[in-house]
């Protein structure tokens, strides 16, 4: 059965005042409210989040969403993979229409993270490590150090392609409103900013963030009665890497980003060349280059080449991250998957407003820990 | 304490080990020590936004050891800032690598000592 999203949407990311379930209901509320879609209809909801009894105390909060929503009695379900968390969720919700186990589901993703310090909440992150990594104080920001280094020296690639990640990411996030960021750096702020995993500096990773997105998926069939704008799941697929990271192979490959996107091209009959535009998982600009590589757009140990000639700005042959990314978004670890869908989504039916760019085809690519799990969807425009 | 590889009947090594082998399925039925080798390294960093419990700043490196013609690699705290990739590193015997009691860990359900990577 042919799925689509009818609605996407998403809170303000950054420093909230609300706590998780108040955000989770901001969102949903919002889309349901845009869609038109009467609670009673809702037959699946799907809450993305990774770890709300372990920043607030805060279990079932599908329930509780299900509840302030009156989506009752709509089967629930809260879906954990880590920062992929929100792409898994797209993965249930087209599974739950594709099935024809639901025709109408809510897809909610959320997280509240910054009333915990940054230490706290690396630490919170870092526990989905190995436990022979957990001990050695390895944590998410490490790992990108350590491959990081591993990459440009193997490479050659200049250092400063790195920070151009950042200052297009940056740029890109200004005309978000919805953005964490919504500010201009230069090359040289990210280049003499303070280090926090050699080689990579401050301005090489995101930010700690609460905020929650939002998506209706439902038939094809039926979402052509109910709506012009509205976009396919062409394809889709997830894959899982190693949970030790330096038992892969070749640390500059992210397999789970070959394979989910694999499968994604067959489901969808496309290629790398056939994209428009992509919203790619930047938790730290290196990814940025690692998935560019792992879905085929650039041949291995040469994605740094395209932020250096701006092919992936704007304005370039692929946009990449037009949202902003979660460099300059934010990255509330559940909503951030969703919410690569809603810049896709808003992309395609043209309403990204000054963040609009030509496109008919779009990718997003939401990565768990290091790589070790992730999604890839592939969305088109029906009009 | 040793630093244990681990091997399936098909010569796989893998640190650290699992209930089967990753690469063929087998179990794992050998063990081979580490802690007496000496390994290169592969890659590093210095971490200096470490979580509750963590040393600060941590060196970390992933240090590639040649058992028998076969590659196994393993991550962990180095001793000294003062790493370069290609370096020749030995493993040397920490007790306690973090705080226990520090993190978000319940401490009984982690073993805490273990070894870092000490240039030669």
């Amino acid at each position: 059965m042919g799925v689509a999203i009818i609605e996407a949407s998403m809170t303000k990311f950054g420093q909230r005042d609300a706590w998780i379930c108040e955000l989770l209901a901001e969102a949903g509320k919002e889309c349901m409210a845009d869609s038109s879609v009467d609670p009673d209809d809702v037959e699946h909801l799907y809450v993305s989040n990774m770890a709300s009894g372990e920043f607030e105390g805060r279990t079932g909060v599908m329930n509780a969403l299900a509840h302030d929503l009156g989506v009752m009695p709509a089967y629930s379900e809260r879906v954990d993979q880590t920062s992929s968390s929100g792409g898994a969720g797209m993965y249930e919700a087209w599974q739950s229409v594709a099935s024809g186990a639901s025709d109408m589901t809510l897809l909610v993703g959320g997280e509240k993270m910054t009333h915990r310090t940054t230490p706290e909440s690396t630490d919170v992150i870092a526990s989905i490590t190995h436990p022979v990594e957990y001990k050695h104080g390895l944590t998410l920001p490490s790992f990108a150090g350590l491959t990081a280094r591993h990459y440009l020296e193997r490479f050659d690639a200049p250092r400063e392609s790195l920070a151009r990640v950042a200052v297009k990411n940056h740029e890109n996030g200004v005309d978000n409103p919805n953005a964490q960021f919504q500010k201009e750096i230069t090359i040289e702020t990210a280049l003499e900013s303070p280090v926090v995993a050699d080689p990579l500096r401050l301005y090489d990773f995101c930010p700690i963030t609460d905020g929650s997105a939002a998506m209706v998926f439902t038939t094809e069939e039926r979402a052509a009665q109910l709506t012009d704008d509205y976009v396919v799941v062409s394809g889709i697929g997830g894959a899982t890497d190693t949970h030790v990271v330096h038992e892969r192979d070749d640390p500059t490959i992210m397999g789970g980003v070959v394979e989910s996107s694999k499968r994604a091209y067959e489901m969808a009959g496309l290629g790398p060349d056939d994209l428009d535009v992509a919203e790619l998982h930047d938790m730290f600009t290196i990814l940025e280059f690692l998935q560019l590589e792992g879905i085929g757009v650039a041949e291995q140990g040469t994605a740094w080449e395209l932020a250096m000639d701006g092919d992936t700005a704007k304005d370039g042959e692929l946009p990449i991250n037009t949202s902003g990314g979660l460099k300059s978004k934010g990255h509330p670890l559940g909503a951030s998957g969703v919410a690569q869908g809603v810049e896709v989504f808003e992309q395609l039916v043209g309403e990204a407003g000054p963040r609009q760019v030509e496109a008919d085809i779009g990718l997003a690519c939401n990565v768990g820990g290091f790589g070790n799990c992730v999604i890839t969807t592939i969305m088109e425009a029906t009009q | 304490m040793s630093f244990d590889a681990h091997q399936c009947p098909n010569g796989h090594v893998t640190y650290p080990g699992h209930p089967l082998c990753p690469e063929c399925g087998e179990h794992q039925t050998e063990t081979i020590d580490l802690s007496e080798r000496s390994g290169e390294v592969v890659t590093w960093t210095t971490s200096t936004a470490t979580p509750p419990g963590v040393r600060e700043p941590n060196t970390l490196a992933i240090v590639e050891f040649d058992v028998a013609g076969t590659f196994v690699r393993a991550v962990g705290q180095v001793t000294t800032e003062d790493v370069e990739t290609g370096d020749i590193v030995e493993p040397v015997y920490v007790e306690e690598l973090r705080d226990p009691e520090a993190g978000i860990k319940e401490p009984e359900s982690h073993e805490w000592d273990g070894y870092r990577f000490e240039p030669v």
